[in-house]
């Protein structure tokens, strides 16, 4: 029987990791969403963290520079975004494109002399005695602090969108743009800040495929993560758990897809590989069709440009 | 102090200029990439703009790969042009493409050997159908259920590339070379063939299919009522709602008609220039397409010549690549910086800069 030779704590370990690239990337793009912007550029970013991170990292011997690095590849071009989206006042949904058609051009360019190389390992967390539960330790105790990290940024953001009070600033700009200008916001400032956020977000997961989960550069390696993460935020109706709960999810069909594949399934490849894709669309209908709050819960002034007219 | 002020009505003179504008710039900041890249940035632009066409060593082979490269993206910017301009966002044309290509390769292959003259027609109705099916996917979600039609779009050409590998591995293998992957080559299978028209011109059927579409959409979006719904429904959508425009309705028809003439576009590729069903078949031109319907402003007339330009970079960045070892991926590079500026100029076209005295803003 194939699917008893599947160990459970090894496929929640394998699941945790799957999740994690685009998790990063959806709750940086929740809070972009948050203030109001539709950034459509993800995967662009995501696939300039994956290379600028790769690069410095091979370079530099450190993974931790390594991501660093992809965070600021990731900015580089949200700020690029921001320039052209706040000011500029261009279409949003254009300069989202624009930004991944560009991003997986430079990334080709860039990452050609990195083919082939194997990235400096990314060492495992000790977190000493918890690792050694049985079960427990297998599944959830052995992960690279990256894993950890993006567990964190949840909670963070979570805290910081309902209790903070820039948070709050941040959920009126996106709410009501004209209203919290009227009470003396600086709507543009806060949406700069928020994409750059974004950016950042989505450089670390890119940077999280090339340099732990693959590890290898390989051009247009990001297939659609980004993508799946901006169906991530619908999904999670702009609520930070709940973006959690559906990476994991998507992380738990990616690897069961790939268990299967490995098992050697009579179905074949490509369309096992389809799934990620299929559910992702599944996943967009069943929230999006809901009559109750699901869809509802969009942001405001989500995809509406802002101009102050005094 | 400098501040940005909006125009009443966008500027005519801007709308024209800046396509003009955003290639020269694009020239100038890809002169500089080349540059940084250790080529010479003059050389590189001339041959990637100006050799293809006017040398005389290039001249003979690239100019017929002109409309070749053209044609396709012309059709499918045509249709996704109309559908931008309801504000309805399919940017899944590289799948509607592919799926059409399958469509129309699957009747040519399921004919083999046959001759008959009908079988090329069945396959330009087959290719037409599925890239419309596989656009209504995200029509009839966004019209049923109300779900994103970007997302799904996008997220169906990651699935439509699945299933062109599955079709060349499987199903449409050429069962005469099991050890290869990919499908007859259509070219030998005259009843199939996509031919080259006139001779030495690069003319085939996909050219003329792209002049009638432009023709057609020019029409219909300057003297038909649909055309005028459209322009409604994207500027200002409440008040199409009231004048009767039924969006579900918009949906659909946009979304099936940037369908189908992607899905003409892969057919009369597959026939043609491709030869055959290979997992390499998907060139990205639903995407390039995409910024050949901007840089034409969204218009079927200038959309010919932004797709001629961009079918310009392709051919001069294959010769790049030849002469001066210029990545092929520089090319992409090129055409996102494109969109960039053409983007960032618009701003223009809305906004006047006025310099104002003082530091009161």
């Amino acid at each position: 029987m194939i699917l008893g030779s599947i160990n459970p704590a090894v496929l929640m370990a394998a699941l945790m990791v799957a999740a994690t690239p685009i998790l990063l990337a959806a709750i940086g793009e929740l809070v972009v969403e948050k203030a109001g912007v539709l950034n459509l550029g993800v995967e662009g970013m995501m696939i300039m963290g994956a290379c600028i991170g790769f690069i410095v990292a091979v370079n530099t011997g450190s993974p931790i520079i390594g991501f660093a690095g992809a965070a600021l590849g990731g900015m580089a071009l949200a700020l690029l975004f921001a320039l052209l989206t706040q000011a500029l006042m261009t279409n949003q949904v254009a300069s989202g494109l624009a930004l991944t058609l560009f991003g997986l051009g430079l990334t080709a360019l860039l990452g050609q002399q990195y083919v082939g190389i194997t990235p400096p390992r990314t060492p495992r967390l000790d977190l000493g005695p918890l690792a050694e539960i049985p079960f427990l330790g297998r599944a959830f105790f052995r992960h690279d602090i990256v894993v950890y990290l993006s567990i964190v940024l949840v909670g963070a953001v979570w805290w910081f969108l309902k209790y903070s009070r820039a948070g709050m600033i941040l959920r009126a700009v996106g709410e009501n743009h004209d209203a919290a200008h009227a009470l003396g916001y600086n709507v543009k400032r806060v949406r700069v800040l928020a994409i750059l956020f974004g950016g950042a977000c989505a450089g670390l997961g890119g940077a999280y495929l090339s340099l732990i989960r693959v590890p290898q550069w390989t051009e247009g390696m990001t297939v659609g993560a980004g993508w799946i993460a901006l169906a991530l935020v619908v999904f999670a109706s702009w609520r930070p758990w709940r973006a959690l709960a559906g990476a994991y999810l998507f992380g738990g069909v990616v690897v069961l897809q790939l268990n299967l594949q490995a098992a050697g399934v009579r179905i074949p490849v490509e369309y096992l590989s389809m799934s990620p894709y299929l559910i992702t669309i599944l996943v967009l209908v069943i929230i999006s069709s809901g009559k109750g709050r699901g869809s509802l819960n969009a942001p405001g002034s989500l995809n509406r440009p802002f101009h102050a007219s005094n | 102090m400098i501040r940005l002020e909006k125009r009443k009505e966008p500027s005519k003179f801007w709308r024209i200029a800046n396509p003009f504008l955003a290639v020269l710039l694009t020239m100038l900041a890809g002169g500089i990439m080349f540059a940084a890249l250790g080529k010479d940035p003059i050389a590189a632009i001339r041959l990637i703009f100006f050799d293809p066409i006017f040398s005389e060593t290039f001249a003979s082979y690239s100019r017929p790969q002109l409309l070749i490269k053209s044609a396709p993206l012309i059709l499918i910017a045509v249709g996704l042009a109309i559908g931008f301009r309801a504000g309805i966002w399919n940017i899944g044309a590289e799948g509607q493409y592919i799926i059409g290509a399958l469509f129309g390769a699957g009747v040519a292959l399921a004919f083999f050997p046959q001759p008959g003259w009908y079988i090329f027609p069945l396959m330009v109705i087959a290719g037409a159908f599925g890239g419309f099916l596989w656009a209504m996917i995200p029509a009839i979600l966004k019209t049923r259920f109300n779900t994103n039609e970007i997302l799904v779009s996008l997220l169906l050409v990651y699935v439509a590339e699945r299933i062109l590998a599955a079709m060349a591995l499987g199903l449409m293998r050429n069962p005469d070379q099991p050890g290869f992957p990919g499908s007859r080559d259509l070219r030998r299978y005259e009843a199939a063939h996509n031919a080259e028209l006139i001779a030495n011109t690069g003319i085939h059927w996909g050219v003329v299919a792209a002049l009638i579409a432009v023709i057609f959409a020019y029409v219909m979006m300057t003297r038909h009522l649909l055309g005028f719904h459209v322009q409604l429904a994207g500027q200002a959508p409440r008040a199409a709602r009231f004048g009767g425009v039924s969006p579900a309705r918009l949906v659909v028809i946009c979304l099936g008609i940037a369908g189908a003439l992607a899905g003409l576009a892969g057919m009369f590729e597959v026939s043609g220039p491709g030869g055959q069903v290979r997992i390499e078949f998907a060139s990205g031109y639903g995407f390039t397409a995409i910024i050949v319907a901007f840089l034409g402003r969204l218009n079927p007339l200038a959309i010919v010549f932004a797709g001629l330009l961009l079918g310009l970079t392709y051919i001069g960045g294959e010769l790049a690549q030849m002469m001066l070892q210029i990545p092929g991926a520089a090319i992409q590079v090129f055409q996102g910086m494109l969109l960039f500026f053409l983007l960032a100029l618009d701003f223009q076209t809305n906004y006047r800069i006025r310099l104002t005295r003082g530091a009161r803003a």
